[in-house]
C-alpha cells in the first residue's frame, strides 16, 4: 500500500519528479563514472610500474637496488630458479634478466640506456617487451646480433629498422667493451620514458658481452592472474621468498615494497572515492531536502487529513520515506546502467590522453586511460545515496507529522 | 448508554495577551445512536466542540470521555488508534486523498486497521453501494462532484462500523437537493445500523433532520432540545 502510494504522489507532481530524479540520476552516474575512471587511471599506474620490468616480485642481489653494478648480480642462478618455481604457486612465470648501463651510439647520436638481456619467449605476459613489437621482429634465438629499441628513442636517434648501432658499457672485469648491433624491432608501450629508457638484446648474447657465464642481474616473478585483481598472497610469498633467499645476499620485493608511493596510493584510494561520492551527495542533499520539504508542505491538508482520520505520526513517515526510497532506488538503478553503458559503449576503447600525455607521463599516467568500472564503486556510489538520502529524508518526513489535524483543516 | 461525556471543557485560544474561550465550561452527554446537531452562530465553538470530542485538539479544562476513555490520558498513537477504531469523520471539505479512486479511500481506513482483503473488498462494495456510488468506485476524487464526494466522505466515516460519526458542516458545499440526499443516507445508516451521528452545522435542513439539536452561543450550550 505505502508503494503504491508512494508510486502515485511521485507521478502527482511528474516535471518535479522529473527533474529531482535527473539530478539523482546525473548525480550517481558522475559519481561512478568519474570513480570508473580514476580507477582506470590508477590501475594503468599499477600495471604500467608492474609490466615495466619489475613485475610482482623482484629478487636481485642484496646490493643491487642502491648500486645498480655488474659486480652486484646473481651467481649460477639455475639451481636457485628451479627452487623459486618449486616454491610458487602454479601458474606463476618466473624470468630471468640481466642489465646494465650502457651507450647507444650511431654515427651521429649517443645515448645513454639501460641496456637489459632477455629471454623473450619467457617474458610473454611478464614485462611489455614480451607483447609483439610495433614494428619489425623479436629476437629468435638465431639472431645474436638484433637489438630491440623503443620507439620515442628510435625517432631521437632519427633511426630505422635494421640499422647498425654500437653499444657500449663495462664488462665484468672492469674493461670496456664495445659490440655493434643491428636494430631488429622497435617497441612501444604506454610511457615514453619507458622508449627512451631501454634497449634489449637476448640474454646469452649479453651474458657472453659481459664475460658473466650464466650470471643475471634479476629475477622477476609474476604471480598467476587473480581475475584482474592484486594477487591474494602477494605479501606472503614475498616474505617466503625473502626467507629462503636471504643467505644468499639475495633481496625479494614485491611492486608494492618497490613502489610505495603508487602502494600507499592505491589502499588510500577507497577512501578518496568516498569522499567524492559525499561532496556529489551532499550538493545533491540540499535539491532532495528542498523538493521533498515542498512536496511535503503543498500535502499538508493530506497529511493532518491522514492524522485525523487516525493514521499513526510513524505510519506518515514510513508513507514520505517510501516516497523518497521509490525515488532513490529509481536513480539508482537507472544510474548505475547509464553509467555502465557510458563506461562499456562510449569508453570502451579508452580515452586518449595524448595531448596531455607529456604532463601526465611524470606521474606514470597512460596515455590512454581505460575506465574501470568496479562493483566497489558501483555498491558504495549507491550506497551512499541510498543511506544518506533516507537519512535526510527523514526531516521532510517528520515535518510531514507535525502538521495539527486541526490548523491544516481550518484553511479551506 | 453515553458514548461522549463532556464535562466543564473549556479550550482558550491566546491572541498576543488576550485570552479568547472558543468553548467556555462545556457539559453535555450524547448516548448511542442519537442524530444530534451542533448548532449556533458562527464562532460559537461548533468546530472546535467536534474537534475536541473527536480528538484531534485538546481541551484547555474538564474531561472528555469517549466510548468511558478519558481522552486526556491517551498518548498521540493511543488517540490516533482510538480515531481509527471509534470515530468516523466527515469534514466540510478536502475529505478524500488526492491519489486514491473512491473505493482505495474507503478502503485505505480498512487497511490501517488491518482487515483482510477479502473483507475489505466486500464492505467498500456493500457501502458503496448504500452511498448509491458503485459505479464510481475506480474514480479519484477529482473526478467526482462535491455532492458525490461527499457521499463517498460518508461511506468512508461509516464502513467500519465506529461508535460515532463527526460531520463538520457536511452539507455546506452542496445544493439543497444533494444535502438532502446526503442527510438521508445518514439519517438511514442511523436508523438501520444505529450509527451514532454528531454535525456542526449552520444549515437549517440538518437541523431538521437531527432529533436533538444543541445550540452554542459564544463557546456555551444556549439551548439543547431533543425532538
Ligand atoms: N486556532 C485558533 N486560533 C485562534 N482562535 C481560534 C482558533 N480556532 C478557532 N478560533 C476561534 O474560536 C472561535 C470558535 O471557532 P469555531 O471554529 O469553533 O467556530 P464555529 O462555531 O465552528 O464557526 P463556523 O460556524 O464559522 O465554522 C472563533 O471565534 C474562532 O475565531
Ligand atoms: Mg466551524
Amino acid at each position: 500500500m505505502y508503494i503504491i502510494l508512494a508510486w502515485r504522489n511521485l507521478w502527482r507532481n511528474r516535471r518535479r519528479t522529473l527533474i529531482i530524479l535527473t539530478a539523482v540520476i546525473i548525480g550517481i552516474s558522475s559519481m561512478i563514472v568519474m570513480a570508473a575512471f580514476s580507477r582506470g587511471t590508477v590501475q594503468g599506474m599499477v600495471s604500467n610500474s608492474i609490466n615495466n620490468l619489475v613485475g610482482h616480485i623482484k629478487i636481485e642481489h642484496q646490493q643491487h637496488p642502491a648500486d645498480p653494478a655488474i659486480e652486484h648480480r646473481i651467481i649460477t642462478p639455475e639451481k636457485l630458479l628451479r627452487q623459486i618455481t618449486a616454491m610458487l604457486p602454479p601458474g606463476s612465470r618466473v624470468v630471468q634478466r640481466i642489465r646494465a648501463d650502457a651507450m647507444l651510439s650511431t654515427s651521429r647520436e649517443h645515448v645513454g640506456l639501460v641496456l637489459v638481456g632477455i629471454d623473450p619467449d619467457l617474458e610473454q605476459g611478464v614485462s611489455f617487451i614480451g607483447r609483439p613489437p610495433a614494428q619489425g621482429t623479436l629476437f629468435g634465438n638465431q639472431n645474436q646480433g638484433g637489438i630491440i629499441v623503443g620507439r620515442s628513442l628510435l625517432k631521437k636517434i632519427n633511426g630505422k629498422l635494421g640499422q647498425k648501432v654500437v653499444i657500449t658499457c663495462q664488462g665484468a672485469d672492469g674493461t670496456n667493451i664495445a659490440k655493434a648491433f643491428r636494430i631488429q624491432g622497435v617497441f612501444a608501450t604506454e610511457l615514453e620514458s619507458t622508449e627512451r629508457a631501454f634497449a634489449f638484446v637476448q640474454l646469452h648474447t649479453m651474458q657472453q658481452m659481459l664475460g658473466v657465464g650464466n650470471d643475471i642481474t634479476e629475477i622477476a616473478i609474476q604471480l598467476p592472474d587473480n581475475n584482474g585483481n592484486p594477487p591474494v598472497d602477494l605479501a606472503a610469498t614475498t616474505a617466503f621468498l625473502q626467507a629462503n633467499v636471504s643467505d644468499k645476499q639475495l633481496l625479494a620485493r614485491n611492486w608494492r615494497q618497490m613502489l610505495p608511493a603508487i602502494s600507499s596510493y592505491l589502499e588510500m584510494f577507497d577512501g578518496f572515492m568516498l569522499i567524492w561520492y559525499l561532496i556529489v551527495f551532499l550538493a545533491m542533499a540540499f535539491g532532495l531536502v528542498n523538493t521533498m520539504l515542498m512536496a511535503v508542505y503543498e500535502r499538508m491538508r493530506e497529511f493532518g487529513l491522514l492524522q485525523a482520520l487516525g493514521m499513526r505520526p510513524g505510519c506518515i513517515i514510513k508513507m514520505v520515506m517510501s516516497e523518497l526510497l521509490l525515488l532513490l532506488t529509481f536513480g539508482c538503478s537507472i544510474s548505475s546502467v547509464a553509467a555502465f553503458i557510458t563506461v562499456h559503449f562510449f569508453f570502451s576503447s579508452g580515452i586518449d590522453l595524448a595531448i596531455f600525455a607529456e604532463g601526465a607521463e611524470f606521474w606514470g599516467i597512460s596515455r590512454i586511460i581505460y575506465p574501470l568500472l568496479t562493483s566497489w564503486d558501483i555498491i558504495a556510489a549507491n550506497s551512499v545515496v541510498l543511506l544518506l538520502g533516507m537519512f535526510t529524508g527523514l526531516y521532510p518526513a517528520l515535518r510531514a507529522t507535525k502538521f495539527s489535524p486541526v490548523q491544516t483543516m481550518r484553511h479551506v | 448508554m453515553a458514548i461522549v461525556t463532556v464535562n466543564n471543557v473549556s479550550r482558550i485560544y491566546h491572541q498576543g495577551k488576550t485570552e479568547f474561550k472558543a468553548l467556555d465550561d462545556v457539559s453535555l452527554t450524547i448516548n448511542k445512536g442519537e442524530f444530534t446537531a451542533l448548532a449556533g452562530p458562527s464562532g460559537s465553538g461548533k468546530t472546535t466542540l467536534l474537534n475536541l470530542i473527536g480528538g484531534i485538539d485538546t481541551a484547555d479544562k474538564g474531561t472528555i470521555l469517549l466510548d468511558g476513555q478519558d481522552l486526556s490520558s491517551l498518548k498521540k498513537g493511543e488517540l490516533a488508534d482510538l480515531r481509527l477504531q471509534d470515530i468516523g469523520f466527515v469534514f466540510q471539505s478536502f475529505n478524500l486523498i488526492p491519489v486514491l479512486t473512491a473505493a482505495e479511500n474507503v478502503e485505505y481506513i480498512l487497511r490501517l486497521q488491518k482487515i483482510p482483503s477479502s473483507i475489505r473488498r466486500q464492505k467498500v462494495k456493500a457501502i458503496l453501494a448504500d452511498v448509491g456510488l458503485a459505479d464510481k468506485a475506480d474514480q479519484r476524487p477529482s473526478e467526482l462532484s462535491g455532492g458525490q464526494q461527499q457521499r463517498i466522505a460518508v461511506a468512508r466515516a461509516v464502513v467500519a462500523s465506529p461508535a460515532i460519526v463527526l460531520a463538520d458542516e457536511p452539507t455546506a458545499n452542496l445544493d439543497s437537493v444533494t444535502g438532502q440526499k446526503l442527510l438521508d443516507l445518514m439519517q438511514q445508516m442511523n436508523t438501520d445500523k444505529q450509527v451514532t451521528f454528531v454535525f456542526a452545522t449552520h444549515d437549517k435542513m440538518v437541523m431538521d433532520y437531527a432529533r436533538r439539536v444543541i445550540t452554542l452561543k459564544d463557546g456555551r450550550i444556549a439551548d439543547d432540545i431533543r425532538k
